[in-house]
Formats: structure tokens, C-alpha cells, sequence
């Protein structure tokens, strides 16, 4: 196997919220011999809530990230559910809609660039299983995390809607009892946590609107990691990790029972099996600490 | 003619019990049987009933996927059971299978749930064509192929409820309309024939408003027509937006936040986005943002890396947007 090379679109959260998912995902690339090239004139996705504002500009602008990647000639990977979403969406409406992709390419050249459909658009986590591979990572691992148990928190965007994310990965993954997490934690040496919550929704995307609804879901879910005797949580998702890590007093307050566990990204897991010193993982910016490290 | 072979295997069912008319708390009844690669979920609720307990109910009626009556759920997904086969089901989930009705908390006897939720908040979207109908036409009202690819296949629904019950927001929250109501308004918004006024506002303006939705996908795996309904909710956004009958509130400001970033900085930028959505909101914002800060996970405004080529996507937001605000 060559190098595995991938056009990077990092999202809005990891240069700001998120630092430390910015942190361990190049880390984690570097020891996987992964080369990433960061696609610096990438916009915001739009995460959903562009798209209900003004949907035809989200997709010229969607397009607009992937075309750059094209011109690379590489496969875009995104380290967010959210950004994996929108980015496979805009790509599966243009490739299937000719007069769509016409009337956006007629946006694009304005700018002189066009969208051709050529480059895949894939997140971290699949690039992961379908190319690197999940038994290369275990012979990789030094420090097995075997004490633990692990619950993995997939995120709505990544296992949802199934059709369009198995279009995007090598790897069938149903939405109702994913396995990819569960997969990567086991190749990691850590024990997984079988518990109802693992496939729900984090609440993030209502936050603002509806915050009792987001924050009994964000409490939902770590109650039933913590009944399921989790040591941690881990996602994929920098979004689902800012609900679960930073609003644990709202989450707590909306379930009436007292929820916390820390959360690692995906990213930082690997990074602790592979021997990544935690410094580079960027465990001091997590709002619950991190305790085991 | 099919040439698979019909084979067989063991599967054992947890079975939801409950009589609300008797029982305090609901229990789960094992049933171990043979399944055929030929049936479907409703076959095992039939046999349960036919060969182990006369007394377990569970509705149904067409048994061709289109009365939407036999709607449960087999471990977590929603299903239609005449319609789901028990070879997908065995598939997915192994040979140990739970069957529940769609709502727990909404459960009358076993499989059948009180689904008057549902129809309440169905009827509220006034959900039928709402049209100056002349009786005596002297032509045919034509409609055109694009015309009728608008309602982008909501008019299918089926009400059989599976995206309402499979919807975190609905389970949560009472005022919330559900991913189905909300369907069946597009359906008819999207109508040409429709001449409704006060939809669109109704919808707005009812219970907790078009604009709570978690954007989970949910009700889009859920339903057995692939209607799409989280599809039609952002329709519905967008119809909101570009009648000009998006008032200002949290949920829209932070729609079109979006968009005020973008075209500043390409990126998005976090705390400013929270700002113009919350306004004076914000404060109730401030102790996790103290303790986010604390952690680096703040960056303030003039710390934000701008997009490369801002001056394209500036241009592109420019000659490309469709919607006021």
C-alpha cells in the first residue's frame, strides 16, 4: 500500500471549539503515516442551518470546498459528522441532478473553478477502516486500552440517512446497530459498552431553540453510557463532543439525575493506543476532565 | 418464479406486554420459534396471537404496506410489519429480536398505542387541498409533470405514524408537530392547486413551531415510504424564508447567522453566530462559555482564520443567494 493521501476539510469546530480534535487528528495522521493536505480555502458547510435559510447557496458552496479537493485529485476526508453530511449531500445532489450541477458550475466559474463529481468525500473514521485498515492499527498499538470500557457515541450525521453514507464508504454500516466505532474501540484493545443511546441524537443542532429537548438527549445519552459502567464516552463527531463534554450541568439539571463522563474524539483514542503522548492530543481542552490520562 | 430456497431458523422474540386495562407496569413475554426466509414481521405477530396467546393484540388490516396500520417496532426501528421481512430483520439484528409497540409510553394493549397525538397534531396542519373547486369545468385543470415532481412524493404517506414515534423531539416534547405532520403540510403547500393562506403561518406559529427539529435523520430511515420527511421540514424552512413569513427568532437568526459569517470571515464564527441568534439571550450562555474559555476553546473574533480566497466565497454568496431575510 502507498501513502495514503487525503484532501483534508477540518470544519469550523476544529480550529475553534474543538482545538484538541485539530490536535490528535494530525497527530494520529502522522503516526499512521497518513499525509493530509488541509484545504485552506475551504468555507463553513453550512451544517444544516444554511441549508434552511438558502439551500441553493449552500450547495454552490459545498461545491465550491469539493472542487478544491478535485483539484488536488484527491478523496476529501472530514473529521466531522456534520461536515460529512453536507459535503455528501451537495455531492449526491449534483451527481444526480444534471441541471443542478450545471446551474451551481455556472456559479463556480465566476470564481474559475467548476465541480466535476470526482473526488470522494469520506470521514476520518472510514477512511480509516476502508483504507488503512483496522488490523494494520492493531499491530500498531502499544498501549492496548484494556482497562477500559469504552462507549462510542456515533453521531447522527455519520450513520444517517444510511443510503446516502453507504454511498460514501466501502464499509455497510446500519444505522440501528452500527458497528465502525465499535470496531475501532476493539482494535484500540478496549472493551465496548453496549447501550440504547449509542445511535441517538446528541441534541446539538436545537441547542439554541429548543434547549431542554437538546439537553435531556445530551443527558439521555451519557446516563446510558454510565449505565452501561463506561469509563468513557468517544465520537466521532466534534459537534456531539461539545454537547456531551461541555453541557453536562444543563444535561444533568434536564434529566434530574447528575451525568458526566469524559469524552474523547476518535481521534484522541487511537492517539493514546499508538503511544501518542497525551500532551499532543490536547486532553487539557476538555471542559470534563479527562482524569485517566 | 423465484429459485431461493425457502430455509428456516431459529429466532427468539422479547414481545412487549401490557394491558392498561389491568396491568401496572408492562412486562416482556420470550417466544422461540422456526422463521422462514418468507415471512414478514406480521406473520410472527399472527402466530404469536394464532398459536401461543389468543389474548395479544396488535393492529393490522391491508397487509400490502398501505393502510399504515401495523407500524411497531422491532429492536428500536420503526417497521411496518406486513411490509418488513423477517430475513432483513434477522439480517441487521441477529436472532434475537425484541418487538415493541411504536410508543411505550403510549401503549394501550401490547403492539396497540393510543396514536392520538399523532392525528391531533395531523389535523392541525390542515392536511387536505384547501382549493376553489368549479364543479362544472368546461376544461380539464391540468397539472404539469414538474408541477406534480413538487411535492417530491410527500403525497405518499401512509400515516402510519413510524417517523412521528421514531422522532427524539416528539418523544421529548409535547408541543413539537412531529416529522409527519410537518410532511403532510409541505405535501399540501407544495400543491399548485392549493390555495391556502394560513398554512404555511400556522405551522410557524403552532405548538413549539417548524423550527425544533434536532436534524437526526430519524424519521427519514424510519419511514417506510421514503418520503424523506426531515427533507420536507427544511422545505418548509425554506418556504418560511422566502415568503418573507420567517419572523425574527432564535431558530431563523441562527439559519441566517450562517450566512452573515460565511460572507465575513468563509468560516463559521462560533461565538459571533451565538450572539446574533441569542441577542441579549446570550448571557444565559456565559457560565459554559466562562469554562470553555478557561479551556482554549474559545477564540475571539479577531482570532479567527479566515478562509483562503474570501474574496471567492464572497462573490459566490453574493451572486448566488436566493433568500432575504
Amino acid at each position: 500500500m502507498g501513502k495514503l493521501k487525503y484532501a483534508l476539510f477540518t470544519g469550523c469546530t476544529a480550529k475553534q471549539s474543538t482545538p484538541e480534535q485539530m490536535m490528535s487528528t494530525m497527530a494520529v495522521a502522522d503516526k499512521l503515516g497518513i499525509e493530509l493536505v488541509e484545504l485552506t480555502e475551504a468555507s463553513c458547510c453550512g451544517a444544516s442551518h444554511l441549508q434552511d435559510y438558502d439551500d441553493f447557496l449552500s450547495l454552490v458552496l459545498n461545491a465550491r470546498n469539493i472542487a478544491y479537493a478535485e483539484k488536488h485529485g484527491l478523496t476529501m476526508v472530514t473529521i466531522c459528522n456534520t461536515c460529512q453530511l453536507n459535503t455528501a449531500m451537495t455531492k449526491h445532489r449534483l451527481d444526480n441532478n444534471a441541471d443542478l450541477k450545471a446551474r451551481v458550475n455556472e456559479k463556480l466559474e465566476e470564481v474559475g473553478l467548476v465541480y466535476a463529481g470526482t473526488s470522494k468525500i469520506t470521514h476520518f473514521l472510514y477512511a480509516i477502516i476502508d483504507d488503512f485498515g483496522l488490523d494494520k492499527i492493531k499491530e500498531m498499538v502499544v498501549t492496548p486500552l484494556s482497562q477500559f470500557n469504552i462507549a462510542p457515541f456515533y453521531g447522527c450525521h455519520n450513520i444517517r440517512p444510511s443510503e446516502l453514507q453507504n454511498e460514501t464508504h466501502d464499509t455497510p454500516e446500519n444505522p440501528y446497530n452500527p458497528t465502525s466505532l465499535d470496531d475501532l474501540i476493539i482494535a484500540c484493545g478496549g472493551n465496548t459498552v453496549d447501550y440504547d443511546e449509542k445511535n441517538k441524537c446528541c441534541g446539538f443542532h436545537a441547542e439554541l431553540q429548543a434547549p431542554k429537548v437538546a439537553a435531556a438527549l445530551t443527558g439521555n445519552a451519557i446516563a446510558g453510557a454510565m449505565d452501561g459502567n463506561a469509563d468513557w464516552m468517544v465520537t466521532p463527531c466534534p459537534l456531539c463532543h461539545l454537547k456531551l463534554d461541555t453541557q453536562t450541568h444543563h444535561a444533568s439539571v434536564a434529566i434530574g439525575r447528575e451525568v458526566s463522563l469524559p469524552v474523547l474524539h476518535m481521534q484522541q483514542m487511537i492517539g493514546l493506543a499508538l503511544g501518542c503522548p497525551p500532551e499532543t492530543l490536547g486532553m487539557k481542552h476538555h471542559v470534563t476532565k479527562v482524569d485517566f490520562v | 418464479m423465484s429459485t431461493n430456497a425457502i430455509t428456516t431458523q431459529k429466532v427468539n422474540f422479547k414481545v412487549f406486554r401490557f394491558n392498561a386495562d389491568k396491568d401496572y407496569l408492562p412486562y416482556y413475554e420470550d417466544y422461540s420459534m422456526d422463521v422462514t426466509s418468507e415471512e414478514v414481521v406480521l406473520d410472527i405477530l399472527n402466530r404469536i396471537k394464532w398459536d401461543h396467546d389468543g389474548s395479544f393484540s396488535y393492529r393490522r388490516s391491508c397487509r400490502h404496506g398501505i393502510c399504515g396500520t401495523c407500524a411497531i417496532k422491532v429492536n428500536g426501528r420503526s417497521t411496518l410489519a406486513c411490509k418488513e421481512s423477517m430475513t432483513e430483520m434477522i439480517k441487521v439484528f441477529g436472532n434475537e429480536l425484541t418487538i415493541e409497540p411504536l410508543s411505550k409510553k403510549r401503549a394501550v394493549k401490547d403492539m396497540i398505542i393510543d396514536k392520538a397525538d399523532f392525528w391531533e397534531k395531523h389535523e392541525q396542519v390542515t392536511p387536505f387541498l384547501d382549493a376553489e373547486i368549479d364543479e362544472t369545468p368546461t376544461s380539464e385543470n391540468l397539472v404539469t409533470p414538474a408541477e406534480a415532481n413538487a411535492l417530491d412524493e410527500a403525497d405518499l404517506c401512509i400515516q402510519c405514524g413510524a417517523c412521528h414515534y421514531a422522532c427524539p423531539v416528539v418523544e421529548l416534547s409535547d408541543d413539537f408537530m412531529g416529522p409527519a405532520a410537518f410532511a403532510a403540510a409541505y405535501r399540501f403547500e407544495a400543491d399548485v392547486r392549493d390555495g391556502n393562506e394560513s398554512r404555511l403561518t400556522d405551522v410557524n406559529q403552532m405548538g413549539s413551531g417548524v423550527w425544533d427539529c434536532v436534524k437526526c435523520f430519524e424519521c427519514a430511515e424510519a419511514c417506510p415510504k421514503e418520503i424523506n420527511p426531515i427533507e420536507k421540514i427544511g422545505k418548509l424552512h425554506n418556504m418560511l424564508f422566502q415568503s418573507g413569513q420567517a419572523d425574527s427568532n432564535v431558530a431563523t437568526r441562527h439559519a441566517v447567522g450562517f450566512e452573515k459569517s460565511i460572507k465575513r470571515v468563509g468560516v463559521l464564527d462560533e461565538g459571533g453566530l451565538v450572539l446574533y441568534s441569542e441577542l441579549a439571550g446570550i448571557v444565559k450562555h456565559m457560565p459554559v462559555a466562562i469554562k470553555m474559555f478557561s479551556k482554549g476553546k474559545i477564540v475571539p473574533p479577531w482570532g479567527i482564520t479566515k478562509s483562503d480566497n474570501l474574496d471567492e466565497i464572497q462573490k459566490l454568496v453574493k451572486s448566488s443567494s436566493t433568500a432575504k431575510f
